[in-house]
C-alpha cells in the first residue's frame, strides 16, 4: 500500500498523469457522441470537462495541479486560432459576397448578446460584478477578460461564463437552428461563433466547412464589435 | 510539417507584439489569423503542408477547451451565489443571439440558396 501511495505522489506531480487524462476523458467524449448518433447534448467538451472535474474532486486535487499537465493541451489554443485562416482563406469567395449580410448579421447579433446578457441577469437581480463579467460571455475568453477587467468585473469569473457560453452554444444551438428551419451553412455558422466563439466554431468545423469558416471569422468580428460596442453600452445605460 | 508548424506560430508571435504594443482589443492570435489570412492571399493558394497542420489542429479544436473549461471547478463559489440570474442570463441570452444571428442572416443572404444543406445536428 505504501508502494502505491508513493506512485500516486510521483505521477501527480508530474505532467503526464493530467496530460493523459484530459485526452482519455475527451476520447471517452467522442466514444459516447458517436456512439449516441451524435446528439448535442452529448457534446464531447461538456463530458470531458464533468467527467475530469469528477476525478479531480474525488482525488482532492486542485486545479492548479491539473492544469500543469493541461497546460500543453491549453496552449495549442493559440497556433489553432490562427490556422483559422485556413478555412477562411478556401471558402474567402463565398464570405466576400456575403459580406454586407454578414456584418449586419453580427451586429445584430453581438448586440443581442450583450444586451439580453446584461437584461436577464439585471431583471433577476445579478450583483454589478456579475452583470459585467456576464456582457462579453459570448466573446473569445482573452478578449472577454480583458473587456470585463477594464469595466470593473471579475476576469476569472469571467473565462468561467465564456467557456459555459461556449458549450451550451454547442449544445443547445444545432436543436434550436433546426427548429427555426435556419439550414443555410453561413446562417449556421455565423450564428455559432458570434454566439459561442472558439467552441461553436469547433462544432461548425466538424460539420461543414464553410460554417466553420463563417463562424471563425464571426468569432474574430464579435471579438471586435463587443470590445468597441460594450464600454460604450454600459457607460450610457449605467 | 515542421515548416507549416513554424510559420503558424511565428504569425501568432507577430500578432502577439502587434496588439502589445498597438494596444488593440484582440487577442493576438486572432491578430495571427489575419496575417496568415494576408500571406495566403498574397501567395494564392494554401500549401499542402500548412493545409494539412491547420486541418490536424482544427479537427480536434474541441478538445483544446477542456482544460479551460475544467476551470469551472475553481469557481464553483462564485457562481454559486448568482446562480439563478447567470443561468437564465447564459442560456435565454445564448438562445437569442443564436436564433437572432441566424434568422437575420438567412434573410439577407437568401440570394445564394445553394450554400444551403438539408438540416443535421450540425
Amino acid at each position: 500500500m505504501g508502494k502505491l501511495t508513493d506512485v500516486w505522489v510521483y505521477l501527480s506531480a508530474s505532467p503526464l498523469m493530467f496530460l493523459t487524462l484530459t485526452l482519455a476523458a475527451f476520447q471517452a467524449g467522442t466514444w459516447l457522441y458517436d456512439r449516441s448518433g451524435h446528439k448535442p447534448f452529448l457534446n464531447p467538451v461538456l463530458t470531458a470537462v464533468i467527467v475530469v472535474v469528477g476525478l479531480l474532486t474525488l482525488s482532492g486535487t486542485s486545479y492548479e495541479t491539473y492544469f500543469e499537465g493541461a497546460q500543453f493541451v491549453h496552449f495549442l489554443l493559440g497556433p489553432a486560432t490562427v490556422a483559422l485562416a485556413i478555412p477562411l482563406y478556401r471558402q474567402f469567395d463565398r464570405v466576400r459576397r456575403s459580406a454586407l449580410a454578414l456584418i449586419t448579421s453580427l451586429l445584430c447579433g453581438s448586440l443581442t448578446a450583450i444586451g439580453s446578457a446584461i437584461g436577464l441577469g439585471w431583471v433577476l437581480g445579478a450583483s454589478r460584478e456579475t452583470l459585467l463579467s456576464l456582457a462579453p460571455k459570448s466573446v473569445t475568453a482573452p478578449v472577454a477578460m480583458g473587456i470585463t477587467e477594464q469595466l470593473g468585473g471579475l476576469p476569472s469569473l469571467t473565462a468561467v461564463l465564456v467557456i459555459l457560453t461556449g458549450i451550451l452554444g454547442a449544445v443547445l444551438g444545432p436543436p434550436l437552428l433546426n427548429l427555426i428551419g435556419v439550414k443555410d451553412w453561413r446562417a449556421r455558422g455565423l450564428a455559432l461563433g458570434t454566439a459561442s466563439h472558439g467552441i461553436g466554431t469547433a462544432r461548425a468545423l466538424q460539420v461543414n466547412e464553410l460554417a466553420g469558416a463563417f463562424s471563425g471569422l464571426a468569432m474574430g468580428l464579435n471579438a471586435l464589435a463587443t470590445a468597441i460596442l460594450l464600454p460604450i453600452l454600459w457607460r450610457l445605460f449605467f | 510539417m515542421l515548416s507549416a508548424l513554424t510559420l503558424i506560430l511565428c504569425c501568432q508571435l507577430a500578432g502577439e507584439l502587434i496588439t502589445r504594443f498597438a494596444g488593440l482589443p484582440v487577442p493576438g492570435p486572432v491578430a495571427g489569423m489575419v496575417i496568415l489570412f494576408t500571406l495566403l492571399a498574397i501567395k494564392g493558394s494554401v500549401p499542402d503542408d500548412i493545409g494539412a497542420v491547420a486541418d490536424t489542429l482544427l479537427r480536434h479544436l474541441a478538445l483544446l477547451f477542456v482544460p479551460a473549461g475544467v476551470g469551472v471547478m475553481a469557481h464553483m463559489g462564485l457562481l454559486g451565489q448568482d446562480w439563478l440570474p447567470i443561468s437564465v442570463a447564459l442560456v435565454g441570452s445564448t438562445l437569442a443571439t443564436i436564433a437572432v444571428t441566424a434568422l437575420v442572416m438567412n434573410r439577407l443572404a437568401r440570394a445564394g440558396s445553394s450554400d444551403s444543406a438539408e438540416a443535421d445536428n450540425g
